[in-house]
C-alpha cells in the first residue's frame, strides 16, 4: 500500500475513533483521552516540515469542526508537528536511521523507551498547550497541570496500546535501494 | 535586502508555524464572527452528516429511556387539561364566546419544536449541542432549547439548512440569568468548565434566603425562555468574602449526558422586542 493510502485511512479512522469512540468517555469528569495525534506522530521522516505542518492543521481542523469551535486543536496539532523533527533529531539512535526506515517507530528510533520519549514529550505538549489555550478564560493553574498531567499518561497508555495491537511492519530500508 | 530575504528563507518554518499559531488563536478569540461567516455553514453541512448517520444508530439503544421520559411528560400534560379541573357548583355558569375569532392562537406568545439532538458534547470547556429537524428553516438563531422535561439546555447559536448549533449551559460563553423559585432573586449563570451538571448562580445578594435543594427557573426576563421552566436545583451555597453575593452552585435538571429529543422553543415576542432594542440603541449612538 502507498504511504499516501495508507496516511489517508489512518486519518479517517483516528477521527472517527477520536469522535464517535474516545470523545464520549469522560474519566472524572477531568480527563479525555486523546489519539487522533498519533497520525503526526507516524507521518513518514522524510516529509517537508511545512506539509507536516499543513497536514497537522487540517488534522486539528477537522477535529474542531466536529467540536465546533475552531482554533484549539488546530493550534495544538501545529505545535506539535513543528516541534517532532528537532526531537527526531534527539532521539535518532545512529546517523541515517530517517533513511532506512520509513516512519517513527519502537523499531526505528531504536527500543521502547526511546519511543516513548518521542510520544510522551509530542503529547504533553499537545495537551498543555491545548489545555492552556481552554484555560486561559478560567485561569485556574492548578487544576490545569493535573488535567494535562493525567491525560497525557492516558493517551500515551492508549498510544502504546495502540502500537502493540496494530505492529507495523517496518522493513529495513537500504540506502542503495532508494 | 539580500539579508532579509536569506534571514526569510532560512526562518521559513519558523514564520510559517508563527503563521499558523496566530491563525488558530485568531480563530479562538474571533470564534462568533468568523463561526457565522464561514465555518459554520461549511463544517457543519460536513460534520452534520456524519453525525447525523452516528445518531440514527446510537438513538435505537436508548429508546426505552426516551420511551419513559416521553410517558412521564405526557402525565404532566394529562395533569394539566382543562377538561380535569372543575371549578365549584356556586362559581360554574354556562358562557358563551361572543367574538368568533380563535384568541387563544393570537395571544399565544412561545410554540414549541421538537427536533433531534445529532451530537453532543460535555468534555470541553466549551461544548456545542447539534439539532436537527427535518423540515428546514423552522429553527433560528436565538431560540432557547429545553429537554423533554422542559428544563433548560441553552440557546441556538448558528443555524444552517437542518441544522442548528446549540451553545450548551456547559459553555463559558453561556450567561443566562436565572431566578431564585423561592425568593424571585435574580442572578447569572455561569459554568466554571469543570463538572458538566453544575452550574454557578452568581450575582444573588445576601440578603436572600437560599438553602440546598432551592429550585432555580427562568426569569422570563428575555424572550428566549418562558419564565418558570426548570434550570436546576441548590447543591452548595457559598458567601463571597469580599462581595455582598453569594454564589450559589446548582446541579441542572438537564442531564447533559443524555440528550436525545429535544424542543426548540419559538417565541413571537422576539422580532417586536429586538425590534424596540435596536431602535433604542441607534437613538443613543
Amino acid at each position: 500500500m502507498s504511504s499516501l493510502v495508507k496516511n489517508i485511512i489512518r486519518f479517517v479512522l483516528l477521527m472517527l475513533v477520536q469522535v464517535y469512540v474516545l470523545d464520549k468517555i469522560h474519566l472524572h469528569q477531568m480527563v479525555t483521552p486523546y489519539l487522533y495525534f498519533l497520525f503526526i506522530l507516524w507521518l513518514p521522516f522524510k516529509m517537508n516540515r511545512t506539509v507536516l505542518m499543513l497536514l497537522a492543521a487540517l488534522l486539528g481542523f477537522t477535529l474542531d469542526s466536529f467540536r465546533h469551535h475552531p482554533g484549539f486543536h488546530t493550534a495544538a496539532c501545529v505545535l506539535i508537528a513543528y516541534v517532532r523533527p528537532f526531537l527526531i533529531n534527539l532521539l535518532i539512535p545512529q546517523e541515517g536511521a530517517e533513511a532506512n526506515y520509513e516512519e517513527p517507530s519502537i523499531r526505528s528510533l531504536g527500543g521502547l523507551l526511546p519511543y516513548i520519549i518521542y510520544s510522551s514529550i509530542l503529547i504533553m505538549l499537545h495537551n498543555a498547550w491545548l489545555f492552556f489555550l481552554e484555560a486561559w478564560q478560567f485561569g485556574d493553574a492548578w487544576y490545569f497541570f493535573s488535567k494535562t498531567f493525567l491525560s497525557t499518561i492516558i493517551s500515551l497508555m492508549l498510544v502504546i496500546i495502540t502500537e502493540l495491537i496494530f505492529p507495523r511492519k517496518q522493513r529495513f530500508r537500504t540506502n542503495t535501494a532508494v | 535586502m539580500r539579508n532579509i530575504f536569506l534571514f526569510i528563507r532560512r526562518h521559513l518554518n519558523f514564520i510559517f508555524f508563527l503563521f499558523l499559531q496566530g491563525l488558530s488563536i485568531y480563530f479562538i478569540v474571533h470564534y462568533s464572527k468568523y463561526h457565522q461567516a464561514a465555518f459554520g455553514n461549511i463544517s457543519n453541512r460536513l460534520t452534520g452528516k456524519v453525525n447525523d448517520q452516528y445518531s440514527r444508530i446510537n438513538n435505537y439503544f436508548h429508546l426505552k429511556r426516551v420511551n419513559d421520559s416521553l410517558v412521564k411528560a405526557n402525565e404532566r400534560l394529562y395533569n394539566k387539561l382543562r377538561s380535569d379541573y372543575q371549578l365549584p357548583d356556586t362559581a360554574s355558569r354556562l358562557v358563551v364566546d361572543s367574538i368568533r375569532v380563535d384568541s387563544i392562537l393570537q395571544y399565544k406568545k412561545f410554540s414549541y419544536l421538537s427536533a433531534r439532538v445529532v451530537s453532543n458534547s460535555v468534555s470541553t470547556q466549551n461544548n456545542f449541542i447539534v439539532i436537527t429537524r427535518d423540515k428546514p428553516g423552522e429553527l433560528h438563531n436565538g431560540m432557547g432549547v429545553v429537554d423533554q422535561g422542559n428544563a433548560v439546555i441553552g440557546i441556538i447559536t448558528d443555524v444552517s439548512g437542518n441544522y442548528a448549533v446549540v451553545m450548551s449551559l456547559l459553555h463559558k460563553d453561556s450567561h443566562l440569568s436565572g431566578k431564585l423559585l423561592k425568593g424571585g432573586e435574580t442572578g447569572t449563570l455561569n459554568w466554571d468548565g469543570k463538572e458538566p451538571n453544575i452550574i454557578t448562580l452568581s450575582n444573588i445578594p445576601k440578603s436572600a434566603r437560599v438553602a440546598k435543594g432551592d429550585t432555580i427557573i427562568t426569569s422570563g426576563f428575555s424572550t428566549t425562555f418562558p419564565r418558570g421552566m426548570m434550570i436546576g436545583t441548590v447543591t452548595e451555597v457559598l458567601a463571597e468574602k469580599s462581595t455582598s453575593y453569594f454564589r450559589i452552585k446548582f446541579k441542572t435538571s438537564a442531564d447533559f449526558n443524555n440528550l436525545q429529543h429535544v424542543y426548540a422553543i419559538e417565541s413571537t415576542e422576539q422580532a417586536p422586542v429586538n425590534k424596540i432594542l435596536e431602535q433604542i440603541k441607534q437613538q443613543q449612538h
